[in-house]
């Protein structure tokens, strides 16, 4: 009853915060900011006491119920979800001008969304809240964005949409499927386990959800939505996007398709893992070639995805808790870039790295935790990053040599693009002058800092949190690969 | 001596193809009207014939409601065209195209 | 005592956070306390803990702090390892360093950021702090990447100028290909071993495939080759000189760049199983030696002479380490940390009394001038000439020595060796005489002469210790294994100082200046100084095709499919669009026509 909460609170204050907008001005942060606060010690005292579970009846005749599971991982990424919503609100905190009562809406809506996504146990549900989380980040891009945002939102909308059809289809046959087996239609995940599907069926049916993760992940080649989605949404927007959105796509990989289909997924594991490793190194060189500031990071999101595509499908614990790793130190680095993105394009009105340069010397404080954070995303060892990378290469390596040779090639690339990008905007001669961080923002970045070193010195708490679901995978492979 | 059924089929044929050629030929609304009307009819022999056929009287009938079917569209009909000519001073169909692209 | 350990990079740490923290609120002379202080603490600390450990018999020390990454299977901990060579590196980086902090807390007194300047040196001192203590090598890189980090920063401390901020991403990047290959290496390990600790990898009894291992040590060599500045990553050590001179002797002499010597010399175990390997680093060492040698003939730049040299030098400890005379390397990097820093400190102040001109051309005649200055940079390059009795004598001797004796190495590197000491004396005494000797170039008043104490006190012990350090006899026995002092014949022994000898006369006839001189302007002049054409070739090799990937994809070429597919749609849509024609009869027809088609063909199916 009270996981169901975590659902339907952000909902109820979205509405309060878009009614409470029109009466007085302004109020709309504040219940927003609050509420997420009281929802993330919620979250943490719910998690406090282990796991827990809920099922209704929804409709029987399918056999479809709304089903919730809340374990380590699902509060891991829904803590780092409702954190990076506070981020969100932070950072936007003066930047809308207009129907900022339905922004907060929108916010609110999009953050209940993808909580939904973390907990659905059921497979109806889990698409149901994947369309969800979706709509309000095409409105949040589509009227709050910037010069190209039709565009941009049009591209998100569809790829996702095209994709997430190819996953309904493939939860349909697999319903069906079990259906076959049993004599009764069964959407729920924990059922669909102990289901033993036919090599050629669960290859198919696992590339259907592949493709809809794939491309939420983002995999090139099917990333081409991601640095216009990024990039002409609203920082608000590309905070939730870059930190949490692209962290489904990898949740999706480690609770539905590595758990169902391992046989097709090892089958498929050569393929995925060379598909991971050009996501590192074409994001990279992609990064390199961009001269705005967002696109730039956008691209560099691309390249770490890939390290957890790379891990994801290397069936290696070491590499498991790499990906995990990175899914939350990713989450805090290009949110905080992004951060810095929104920042920055408020005082200078243009995200153009022509356009910057020599911002250290009037602003240097903000100059040091962009160095921090740039740092941080390419791999500095102390900070979360570098760890979620060593797991990573450590673990494939085991299973995938040469690809993993050539995917740490990306250490290189991501110097090379995250010095491109600080030494443009902040070093060489003063270009333009920029007021400092305000108190508010040298709060939130400094917390971000804090939250980087210490996931850098002290992952511990990371790795208990996910250890059941990686255990449970690697069970499973113990059994397919002696 | 009796007329085989078969001519009389034939002669539905007939009648309906000279009605659909007219309704696809002509651009003048009235005109496609009336051969609406001969398809209509056509249709309502071929009921005839079959009622004649099976020696029943529901053919008869259904010839009934078809002509008042057909009364009434015609009644519509015309109350359109002359709504239309009223709207756009002519009974040329070709001119009602705002429903392109 | 030596539970203290943790305080020695603890320390340095701690000082760089309060001066970041209070970034902008703290004077000068506090600053200065802060990150002099907290060097000096940390020297003082390494000394008392360096005395106990001596007189514990040199057994190996552990400190476990916390536990950091648990990896499943193989956790590491974030722990300090002290045994002899770490003892060593840890005191010439404290000790040295601490006098290069005094020193740079006067030369840069009145740089208005010069807060932030200690932030960047007592940061790299950790780094480099945790890079020799570091018990796993997981700990060592993240020792590794703190200070390629801080390098970056300290290189273009004066960012405003474009020319530095270049020359701290080539340092960067180009160390990042050397990190990427340790990297890479330290993968092989963890699959090989199992383990990422030192001490397990070292006395595993694991039987590792010959090719496997090889493959580790050549690619922990690239890392080293990298952050050394050796053969073929050599080319960011003379633009890193755009930073202020007490980076330059800090960090460009007498610690960061050691760091390569140090791997080889701490994972010498794993290099002494594969067969070729060390063969390998000797001839690096030996090549960049003699590539650096006369690279410096060529400088005009006082700067680039001495990075040149300094890259010549640790080619010098890459030879000890390759002809397996381990401890000799390390003597070796111990001295030129005394001579390289006073040599570099020297300059520096040279430079503060030419008000930043940094052209030898541009000196001449300082010995009458500044002739306190000029009797230290003498003394440091007589040490650097391997003057006998001065502390580079004996370092160098010893490496040569091995060198000609040891099966990995050998005559031929000997000799090469040798000749290196000649290149090596010929631009010392170049360089000496052309900014001591001769008719002044300069345009300065005799005011401007008298040097501030701060800025010669620290030089005192660096003298001392260039004079007089041979003297001091480090024990590596419970690291490298007893100590062999090879026998050789007089000649072989005396070789290296009578090309020295060489060298001097030689650069007195074409170097002295009998009247004012010039930079040699002639193709081989430039090419030399242009660092033998590497710089060159890298850009061609893979600075222009990236950019030029840059800038022909800036557009993403795998967009251009998704751009075809919704340009399709549309001119898919522009075509049917004309059958939407809004006539009637026109949709008549084709219900009609459908219709008909639609039961023809069910009649002819049937």
């Amino acid at each position: 009853m009270a996981l169901s909460f975590l659902i339907w609170l952000p909902l109820l204050f979205g509405i309060c915060a878009w009614l409470s907008e029109k009466k007085y001005s302004g109020l709309g942060n504040w219940i927003t900011l609050i509420s997420l606060i009281g929802l993330l010690i919620f979250t943490l005292y719910l998690g406090n006491s282990g796991s827990s579970s809920l099922s209704w009846q929804w409709f029987a005749r399918f056999n479809i119920h709304f089903a919730l599971l809340f374990d380590g991982l699902s509060l891991l990424l829904i803590s780092l979800t409702i954190a990076l919503a506070i981020l969100a609100v932070l950072v936007s905190w003066n930047d809308i001008e207009k129907h900022r009562g339905f922004f907060h809406f929108n916010l609110m809506f999009s953050v209940a969304g993808i909580i939904g996504v973390f907990l659905a146990a059921d497979l109806f549900l889990f698409f149901l809240f994947w369309e969800v989380m979706l709509l309000p980040m095409t409105a949040l891009i589509l009227i709050w964005g910037h010069e190209g945002r039709r565009y941009a939102a049009f591209k998100f909308f569809i790829f996702t949409q095209v994709s997430s059809l190819l996953m309904l289809i493939a939860i349909i046959a697999l319903a069906l499927y079990h259906q076959n087996q049993t004599g009764q239609l069964s959407f729920n995940l924990g059922e669909l386990q102990q289901l033993v599907i036919p090599d050629t069926m669960q290859f198919w049916l696992m590339l259907g959800f592949f493709i809809a993760f794939a491309v939420k992940l983002p995999m090139v080649p099917f990333h081409s939505w991601l640095p216009d989605a990024h990039t002409q949404a609203p920082t608000a927007g590309s905070v939730l996007l870059a930190g949490i959105l692209l962290k489904t796509g990898a949740y999706g990989l480690i609770r539905i398709v590595l758990p169902l289909f391992p046989s097709a997924t090892m089958e498929f594991a050569p393929v995925a893992v060379t598909l991971g490793v050009v996501s590192i190194i074409y994001g990279a060189l992609m990064a390199y070639s961009q001269t705005d500031f967002k696109r730039l990071v956008a691209y560099s999101s691309i390249s770490h995805m890939g390290f957890v595509l790379l891990a994801l499908f290397s069936w290696n614990e070491v590499a498991l808790q790499g990906a995990i790793l990175t899914i939350v130190a990713h989450g805090i680095s290009s949110a905080a870039l992004f951060s810095m993105a929104g920042m920055i394009q408020h005082r200078i009105h243009s995200r153009e790295l022509g356009n910057m340069g020599g911002m250290w010397k009037s602003a240097p404080k903000m100059a040091t935790v962009t160095l921090i954070f740039v740092m941080a995303g390419i791999g500095m060892p102390g900070m979360a990053n570098f760890n979620g990378e060593l797991f990573t290469l450590l673990g494939s390596y085991q299973q995938f040599p040469v690809q993993t040779i050539v995917a740490s090639l990306g250490i290189i690339g991501s110097a090379i693009y995250g010095l491109h990008l600080f030494q443009r905007a902040f070093q060489g001669p003063p270009n333009v002058d920029v007021v400092d961080l305000h108190m508010r923002e040298l709060v939130f970045t400094s917390i971000l800092v804090a939250a980087l070193i210490y996931f850098g010195l002290q992952p511990h708490i990371v790795l208990e949190l996910s250890s059941d679901t990686i255990g449970s995978l690697m069970q499973t492979a113990r059994e397919l690969r002696p | 001596m009796t007329v085989p059924i078969e001519h009389g089929f034939v002669l539905v044929a007939l009648l309906w193809a000279i009605g659909l050629v007219g309704l696809l030929s002509r651009k003048n609304t009235l005109f496609m009207l009336m051969s609406m009307e001969i398809m209509l009819n056509a249709g309502a022999l071929a009921f005839i014939l079959a009622g004649s056929l099976w020696q029943q009287a529901d053919g008869q009938v259904i010839y009934i409601l078809i002509l008042s079917i057909a009364a009434a569209e015609v009644g519509l009909g015309l109350a359109l065209l002359i709504r239309l000519r009223q709207h756009i001073g002519d009974l040329d169909i070709d001119k009602l195209d705002e429903m392109k692209g | 005592m030596q539970n203290l350990l943790v305080l020695v990079p603890l320390l340095p740490l701690l000082s760089s956070l309060i001066l970041l923290l209070l970034a902008g609120r703290l004077s000068p002379l506090l600053v200065a306390l802060l990150g002099v202080g907290s060097m000096g603490l940390a020297a003082i600390l390494t000394l008392l803990i360096g005395i106990e450990f001596i007189g514990l018999g040199g057994e190996s020390f552990q400190q476990v702090l916390f536990n950091w990454l648990p990896i499943a299977g193989a956790p590491i901990n974030f722990g300090l390892h002290l045994d002899q060579l770490s003892l060593v590196m840890m005191s010439v980086i404290t000790g040295v360093g601490w006098m290069i902090h005094w020193y740079a807390a006067a030369y840069m007194f009145e740089d208005k950021d010069v807060q932030r300047f200690f932030v960047y040196m007592n940061l790299f001192v950790f780094a480099m702090l945790m890079l020799v203590l570091g018990d796993s090598l997981v700990l060592l890189y993240l020792g590794w990447e703190g200070v390629g980090l801080c390098s970056f920063l300290l290189i273009g401390f004066w960012q405003h100028k474009a020319d530095n901020v270049v020359a701290s991403k080539k340092a960067f990047i180009v160390t990042r290909v050397g990190d990427t290959a340790m990297m890479i290496g330290l993968l092989i390990l963890f699959s090989e071993y199992g383990s990422l600790h030192i001490n397990t990898i070292v006395e595993s009894t694991t039987h590792v495939s010959q090719s496997n291992l090889w493959l580790a040590c050549i690619l922990l060599v690239g890392g080293a080759v990298g952050k050394s500045a050796q053969l073929p990553l050599q080319t960011w050590l003379p633009d890193a000189m755009a930073g202020p001179t007490p980076v330059s002797a800090l960090i460009h002499a007498a610690t960061m760049v050691t760091a390569g010597v140090y791997l080889i010399a701490r994972m010498h175990p794993l290099f002494l199983q594969v067969e070729g390997i060390l063969n390998l680093v000797a001839w690096i060492g030996v090549l960049t030696l003699v590539l650096a040698g006369v690279a410096a003939l060529a400088q005009s730049d006082i700067k680039r002479i001495l990075a040149y040299s300094t890259m010549s030098q640790i080619g010098y400890m890459f030879l000890g380490l390759g002809a397996l005379a381990f401890d000799a390397a390390i003597f070796h990097l111990m001295t030129h940390a005394f001579f390289k820093a006073l040599l570099f400190l020297t300059a520096g102040s040279i430079i503060l009394k030419m008000h930043h001109q940094q052209d030898i051309f541009k000196m001449g005649g300082l010995f009458r001038s500044l002739p306190l200055t000029s009797t230290f940079l003498l003394i440091g390059l007589l040490a650097l000439v391997a003057f006998p009795g001065s502390s580079g004598f004996f370092s160098k001797e010893a490496i040569l020595a091995a060198t000609y004796q040891a099966h990995t190495a050998g005559p031929t590197l000997w000799w090469i060796g040798v000749l290196g000491a000649f290149l090596t004396s010929l631009y010392s005494f170049r360089l000496l005489f052309i900014v001591c000797f001769g008719p002044a170039n300069h345009d300065l008043k005799e005011a401007d002469y008298k040097p501030t104490s701060q800025l010669v006190v620290p030089l005192l012990p660096l003298v001392t210790l260039a004079v007089i350090g041979g003297f001091i006899s480090l024990d590596f026995s419970l690291v490298f294994g007893p100590a062999n002092h090879p026998h050789l014949p007089l000649w072989i022994e005396w070789m290296p100082v009578a090309v020295a000898l060489l060298g001097f006369i030689l650069a007195w006839f074409l170097y002295f200046p009998r009247q004012s001189m010039q930079a040699s302007s002639s193709v081989i002049n430039n090419f030399c100084r242009d660092g033998l054409g590497f710089d060159w070739l890298y850009e061609q090799l893979f600075t222009k095709p990236l950019q030029l990937f840059a800038r022909i994809n800036k557009g993403d070429v795998i967009d251009h499919f998704y751009h075809f597919v919704g340009w399709f749609n549309f001119s898919l849509n522009e075509v049917l669009v004309i059958s939407q024609n809004g006539k009637l009869r026109w949709y008549l027809f084709g219900t009609l026509a459908g219709c008909a088609l639609m039961l023809g063909g069910l009649i002819l199916w049937r």
